[in-house]
């Protein structure tokens, strides 16, 4: 079966190891993981939300979010793949260095990223946008002088209250 | 800490100020504990002292932390109850390593207390210190670092909760030192609720009813029954009993879920797999309907899986929803209590009325008549050598109609236990199911004594197997425990031997022990009785011997070196393709080889 790619979130206790729990769990049982970002939901509730970006197989995806329930310290998983009330976004820090990077800031400017700093040899643009756009942006700048990438990976949620 | 002073207002009660030591004591007590096997250190003394003041508890002092974690599993096993493990900090946990592990993988609930270096020493290289929380993050169920002596009793009522809740499992509670030092508010059972963890454990009604269904329009079923049904608790194997003679359906036993069916049934069909009975695995393999009731489809009992069971429904009731498709794809999924819905299964049965089909029915069991009727678990008699069936039949013989606990080894001792040794009721059988983990036997049987005190209890071991964990006579000797170690001595690793045979062209690569100790002066050194039998004329009586000594035994059965355990499902083949006895040597493909 051919690999596809999911985003998952898992609502976790804000405890000590939780991450290490999710991470060994993907490294231990032979589960890629493309992207991950953490951060915290509720500091008065003590929870965080794990955002993993993972492919594979339908049947290892159904897998991996069984497994994932399966640990102690996580409240709900959701995939967000086929979810239609789900949003995603990366934030992107992109470089672009060389002595005239005037094509550089007009693509940028047409693609919404923001300049962050302007000085010196290099340009340092942000973007925050969908995944699949933060890519189109990197490749766009590649021939202007691309100089290096920082990618946050993707944080996900659902555009209702759930 | 802010979660626990909630719960404990809400309470609204008078907590109580103990020390860390004091509270890992009162928690163990609340819960009920009355055993904990252990081995104290450094970073363990302040509980040993807690322990020293008070006599409520029995400890068991062992000679290697791997023992105290297979004695819990043995005590654990047959009692149903969780098993204690009170270990150091450093080489204390890292050797308790292998119990987690063995316990993760056979789902036995043990709680295990590890020491750890004071809190301002932790990430220093201090004296004895290992990252334990990290080290057994993959061989729990879950674990936990305390900082906190006032997080101690909530954390410790926790981890019974996750230990014997839902599929049980192994947890670990990673003490300091200075949190074993501190005074801090104890908070008692009832006090503590987990949050997260809430494992479904009742059945949906529809997937009942399907099930029923399902059953009742199957022409030729099969019960494929494993340690889940143990793991449920007595009621479970009640139940599964009652649903068999309702449906007259076969039932096949996994490794792991010997006893809860009993052996003597007319439709029990033996146990599967690798090793089990040909009329259970063809059985497995033609079947239309197959019911899994607590077992997870390992590759010991699956063989291959693109030709496992072709034209089989399958049906899978499972605790854990990770098991469900896992490894086969399912027809239904059931996530719930074993016991809880067979009961289920069982009372829709009877208040819908169903009938199975019984004329396919007949057929279906003229058919596992016919595979029984090749008698795979048959063997070449000898009156010169004590061939390791006979030795096993002889056992089981003169151990019929006493109350018997048995545990093994890993490798051919312990699938010719499992054939043999006829299990009529659940919790009677302990054996390292998963990891396979040579040394489970002895050690467990001391866990089981400690539980079962006047109960005869026998480790069918290897002589291999056994040295692993031997110094663990010690510790049966001084607690009087009348262990029998019945070690089926080839000299060699058997399965390991086998397998060379088999699959390496008889290259006999160092499975071969060229120097054994003499077992009978090694039981004399522990304290024990050592016997021997060499011939099969003077084993009844050796056996006899064995049993009706009051001590702890080593019995050295010396037997049949080359005999190789039948039938075989080769790696690589499916359940339709059994070696049967020694007729013919196993053609098996490079893809077979590949695996274990």
């Amino acid at each position: 079966m051919a690999n596809e790619r999911h985003t998952l979130t898992a609502l976790v206790d804000n405890e000590a190891g939780v991450l290490a729990r999710v991470v060994g769990l993907f490294s231990g049982r032979g589960y890629n993981i493309e992207s991950l970002t953490v951060g915290e939901v509720d500091p008065a509730e003590g929870t965080s939300r794990i955002t993993v970006v993972t492919s594979g197989p339908p049947s290892v995806i159904e897998q991996i979010e069984a497994q994932l329930k399966r640990l102690v310290p996580v409240h709900a998983v959701t995939n967000w793949t086929f979810a239609t009330d789900g949003i995603e976004r990366e934030m992107a820090l992109v470089k672009v260095s060389g002595p005239d990077r005037t094509a550089a800031k007009a693509a940028a400017a047409k693609l919404g990223a923001r300049i962050l700093d302007d000085r010196g040899q290099a340009t340092v643009f942000e973007l925050t946008d969908a995944p699949a756009n933060i890519a189109s942006f990197i490749e766009a700048m590649r021939p202007l002088g691309l100089s290096d990438v920082s990618r946050t990976g993707v944080a996900a949620i659902s555009r209702d209250t759930g | 800490m802010s979660e626990s002073k909630t719960l404990a207002a809400e309470a609204k009660r008078e907590t109580i100020s103990l020390t860390g030591a004091e509270i890992v004591v009162r928690a163990l007590k609340d819960q009920g504990v009355t055993h904990i096997f252990g081995y104290p250190g450094g970073a363990v003394l302040p509980i040993y002292d807690a322990l020293f003041a008070d006599n409520g508890i029995t400890h068991v002092l062992v000679r290697h932390e791997q023992g105290a974690t297979h004695a819990a599993e043995g005590y654990a096993r047959s009692t149903g109850k969780p098993g204690v493990v009170l270990v150091t900090s450093g080489p204390g946990a890292t050797n308790a390593v292998t119990g987690l592990t063995d316990a993760l993988m056979d789902s036995i609930p043990l709680v295990v207390l590890t020491g750890q270096v004071a809190t301002h020493l932790i990430g220093t290289d201090a004296f004895q210190e290992a990252d334990t929380v990290g080290i057994t993050r993959a061989c729990t169920k879950h674990n936990w670092l305390v900082r906190d002596v006032n997080d101690l009793s909530r954390t410790l009522h926790e981890a019974f909760q996750i230990a014997t809740g839902g599929r049980p499992g192994p947890v670990v509670v990673d003490i300091p030192k200075d949190v074993q030092f501190k005074t801090g508010q104890y908070f008692t059972p009832d006090q503590i609720r987990h949050r997260s963890y809430n494992p479904k454990t009742e059945p949906e009604a529809a997937s009942i009813a399907r099930a029923v269904e399902m059953m009742a329009a199957a022409k030729r079923p099969i019960l494929y029954t494993g340690g889940g049904l143990i793991n449920s608790g007595p009621q479970a194997s009640a139940a599964l009993r009652e649903l068999a003679a309702l449906t007259g359906f076969p039932v096949t036993t996994t490794l792991m879920g010997l006893g809860a069916f009993p052996a003597s049934s007319p439709q029990w069909l033996g146990m599967l797999g690798m090793h089990g009975t040909y009329e259970a695995n063809n059985a497995m393999h033609d079947c239309d309907l197959m019911v899994c009731l607590g077992a997870r489809f390992d590759d010991r009992v699956t063989g291959r899986i693109d030709k496992f069971s072709p034209g089989s429904k399958k049906i899978h009731l499972d605790i854990d929803a990770s098991q469900i498709n896992k490894v086969v794809r399912v027809d239904l999924g059931i996530v719930a209590d074993a016991g809880k819905a067979i009961n289920e299964m069982v009372k829709l049965w009877k208040a819908k009325e169903k009938k199975a089909d019984a004329a396919a029915l007949k057929d279906w069991w003229a058919q596992i008549d016919r595979w029984r009727a090749k008698r795979s678990l048959a063997y070449e008699a000898s009156e010169i050598l004590i061939k390791p069936q006979y030795a096993i039949d002889r056992l089981y013989a003169l151990t019929r109609g006493r109350n018997v606990y048995i545990t093994t080894e890993v490798g051919q001792h312990q699938m010719w236990a499992a054939q043999r040794f006829k299990f009529e009721e659940p919790n009677r059988w302990m054996t390292s199911g998963g990891l396979g983990t040579m040394g489970y036997g002895l050690p467990a049987a001391v866990g089981v004594q400690m539980a079962h005190r006047d109960a005869l209890v026998i480790d069918i071991a290897g002589e291999a197997s056994v040295q692993m964990t031997m110094q663990e006579m010690s510790t049966a000797v001084q607690y009087n425990l009348p262990i029998k170690i019945f070690i089926l001595n080839n000299e060699y690793m058997g399965m390991v031997r086998q397998w060379q045979q088999l699959l390496h062209g008889g290259r006999y690569s160092h499975s071969y022990s060229e120097a054994l100790p003499d077992f009978v002066k090694l039981a004399e050194a522990f304290g024990c009785l050592g016997l021997r039998a060499t011939k099969p004329s003077e084993l009844d009586a050796k056996i006899q011997e064995m049993i009706d000594s009051p001590k702890a035994v080593l019995f050295d059965c010396r037997v049949d070196a080359t005999e190789n355990c039948y039938p075989m499902i080769p790696s690589g083949a499916a359940h339709n393709e059994m070696i049967l006895s020694a007729l013919s040597d196993a053609s098996v493909s490079d893809e077979g080889k590949m695996l274990v």
